[in-house]
């Protein structure tokens, strides 16, 4: 007897009650579809959009001319959502998580920062009341803040009336010092240099026309994606993630179906024709594989329709990558059915592994944020590597050498998975 | 047809089965009784190849059953205890399935199908998916299943647990009818009644091991009871095996 006509009957007796199972349809399609979409949305990238502003509480106790320059500046700046509360409001909208930051600036900072600003006065404090959620955004507010600050007593100590008048009370204490004489004379022929200046240039009433110390130099960003004309898609990397974790569900699950076939006595049936173990075998490796493949392309198959995801790099290193990827997870059924016990307990651990591997494997976000030792680690998970690999195959736009390693991985890991379920495999049925 | 040659089988320290012989010719349906945990499981696991025995040996025709793909499988139809079915899937798509791992396709399957349908009533069912089928009508395509690829023996394990009257007498007519087709059947339950109407031979095993292979006549002769009447089997069967209880 030919072992191909049990060998198909086995995958498309497989590939028929997936589908004769509603929820197990959506769950695999549907559901990866949606929520790819959400974190697509996410994590498009800051081309698509305007980013999303901080939410800045600013109280000015202090109404000099640095104070409101600062305030005026921060209130100019795009990544700030400014608002001007009295400070206990300040403060409360920070508790309630209505704004990040609360900028307090006190009476009398703007004079003790210009003598500061010299070096020869002590620095006045700037209050930030921050959520200690957005730590993130805190560390934001306070580099902008910096620039805006400096900014602002820079232009007053160069060229404000507070500058003019520090340069003249400080010509007469220089003179009563005790310093060297030399030193004496070059400091007040360079505050006179200085008070000259000042003395061309009449003040100013619009503070736009005068700048202070800003930082020497822009930046120009280019986005290292597959071309000069792409822009990044989020969507590439969010379905890519999601398709396979759900795929690893729906094999996790497959596995539990053959557990459950078990105690239903359906091996028994199985193993008393006249087919071999590898046969069987066989008939769930590629219907499982068949399976994740499908979840994957229907994915990835919605997400260029709806979202112009593009597979910039190679085609076939994009279809060989989704293949091993299928392929391991297919294998990691086999795994689950072999050493899962008992349903019950298979769909715990496997539920707790499924989230792990897509959690380490940057399915859910990149593992750029994780510190260095756990991206090291990760790269003993298979999903890493199927992300990495599609990723390059479509955003990055690398050819076919980029989906060669990831290819070769996941299959050494479904070598793995499908070594270590045929020697777990419990054959014999009492 | 079927000889059992000396099978043994243990599970750790447990012996389950113990140099169990026995065997079942054509047009034969033989009754194997025995208590919860005497072996009668795993000696018709041994026999359909879901066990492998440390000794004996399993032959179909005079020859030695040899592993997993040794065609003389094809001789044996298995009706599992369980209800051995997807429940997900209609009738005809479980049947469909079962006779390709037996090689069978295209029209021979077809036939078998509705052949293996007819004989237990339930040919205008074919489409229904299993799970709006009543427990008798499960037991029966079980049945249904288990001769789907025309094997010349039948191992029954319990066939009819946890069905109606109805359905059990159905079943039973479709024993007979296939021992009358010179099928060899090999029949375990706990209902005496149900081996005293069908049995020609009883195989009664208990801690593994043989300890009565004979006709109903037989098995009555060794029993005196008051009055000088035939002993009932469950009589029988309690003298030989004992009224202790078993796990």
């Amino acid at each position: 007897m030919t072992t191909l006509i049990p060998l198909l009957a086995l995958v498309r007796k497989d590939l028929r009650l997936f589908f004769s199972d509603r929820r197990s349809v959506i769950v695999s399609f549907v559901v990866p579809i949606a929520i790819a979409s959400f974190f697509g949305s996410i994590f498009s990238g800051t081309n698509n959009r305007e980013p999303a502003r901080i939410a800045v509480a600013i109280v000015d106790h202090d109404s000099s001319a640095i104070s409101t320059g600062i305030v005026a500046a921060a209130g100019a700046d795009k990544n700030f959502r400014l608002t001007s509360p009295a400070e206990a409001e300040a403060r409360d909208a920070v508790k309630r998580g209505r704004a990040s930051v609360a900028v307090i600036i006190p009476a009398g900072f703007g004079a003790a920062a210009g003598n500061a600003f010299f070096g020869n006065g002590d620095k006045p404090p700037l209050d930030l009341v921050y959520d200690p959620s957005r730590a993130m955004e805190v560390a934001m507010v306070r580099g902008i803040l910096t620039q805006h600050v400096m900014e602002a007593v820079s232009r007053e100590m160069f060229g404000g009336e507070q500058g003019r008048k520090m340069v003249a009370e400080t010509l007469p204490q220089i003179a009563a010092s005790s310093m060297p004489a030399d030193e004496k004379r070059a400091l007040a022929d360079m505050l006179a240099s200085v008070q000259k200046f000042y003395s061309q240039q009449p003040p100013v009433a619009g503070e736009a026309t005068r700048r202070g110390i800003t930082m020497p130099y822009t930046v120009r960003e280019e986005a290292m994606t597959a071309g000069s004309n792409i822009a990044y898609n989020g969507y590439a990397h969010s379905f890519g993630g999601m398709a396979i974790q759900f795929l690893l569900f729906a094999m996790a699950n497959a596995g539990i179906e053959m557990l459950l076939e078990r105690q239903r006595g359906l091996w028994k049936r199985l193993r008393s024709a006249p087919v071999s173990r590898v046969t069987l075998l066989a008939g769930k490796g590629v219907s499982g594989t068949a399976i994740s493949l499908m979840i994957l392309l229907v994915s990835f198959a919605f997400a260029i329709i709806v979202f112009g995801v593009r597979i910039h790099g190679s085609v076939a290193g994009f279809f060989s990558v989704a293949i091993a990827c299928a392929m391991m997870a297919s294998a990691f059924g086999l795994l689950v059915a072999a050493i899962g016990g008992t349903p019950a307990t298979a769909r715990g651990v496997t539920t707790l592994a499924v989230l792990m591997m897509v959690m380490l494997g940057g399915a859910w976000v990149p593992t750029f944020i994780f510190p260095a030792w756990l991206q090291q680690f990760t790269m003993i998970v298979p999903v890493r590597w199927a992300v990495d690999g599609l990723d390059a195959m479509t955003w990055r736009g690398i050819g076919i050498s980029g989906a060669v390693v990831p290819t070769l991985v996941l299959l050494g890991f479904t070598v793995v998975f499908g070594t270590i379920a045929i020697a777990c495999f419990k054959w014999e049925e009492a | 047809m079927l000889e059992i040659r000396h099978l043994r089988k243990s599970f750790g320290t447990l012996v389950a089965v113990d140099d169990v012989s026995f065997s079942v010719e054509r047009g034969q349906l033989v009754g194997l009784l025995g208590p919860n945990g005497a072996g009668k499981t795993t000696t018709v696991s041994m026999i359909a190849g879901l066990v492998t025995p440390e000794r004996g040996d399993v032959l179909i025709g005079g020859a030695r059953l040899a592993g997993d793909t040794d065609p003389k499988k094809r001789q044996i139809g298995l009706v599992p205890q369980d209800l051995a079915l997807y429940d997900e899937l209609p009738a005809g798509a479980n049947l469909r399935f079962f006779g390709a791992l037996y090689g069978l396709s295209g029209a021979a399957l077809d036939r078998a199908i509705a052949s293996a349908l007819e004989l237990v009533g339930l040919a205008d069912r074919v489409s229904d998916r299993v799970s709006t089928y009543s427990g008798g009508m499960k037991r029966r395509l079980n049945l249904a299943a288990g001769l789907l690829h025309d094997p010349d023996i039948l191992l029954l394990d319990e066939p009819t647990v946890g069905v109606d009257p109805q359905s059990r007498n159905a079943i039973f007519e479709n024993l007979e009818l296939l021992k009358s087709r010179g099928k060899a059947l090999l029949y375990t339950t706990h209902y005496m009644e149900e081996v005293e109407r069908l049995a020609d031979r009883i195989v009664v095993i208990d801690h593994g091991r043989v300890i009565a292979d004979d006709t109903l006549a037989g098995l009555q002769s060794r029993v005196a009871v008051a009055g000088g009447g035939p002993a009932t089997l469950e009589t029988v069967f309690l003298t030989l095996t004992g009224r202790s209880l078993r796990d």
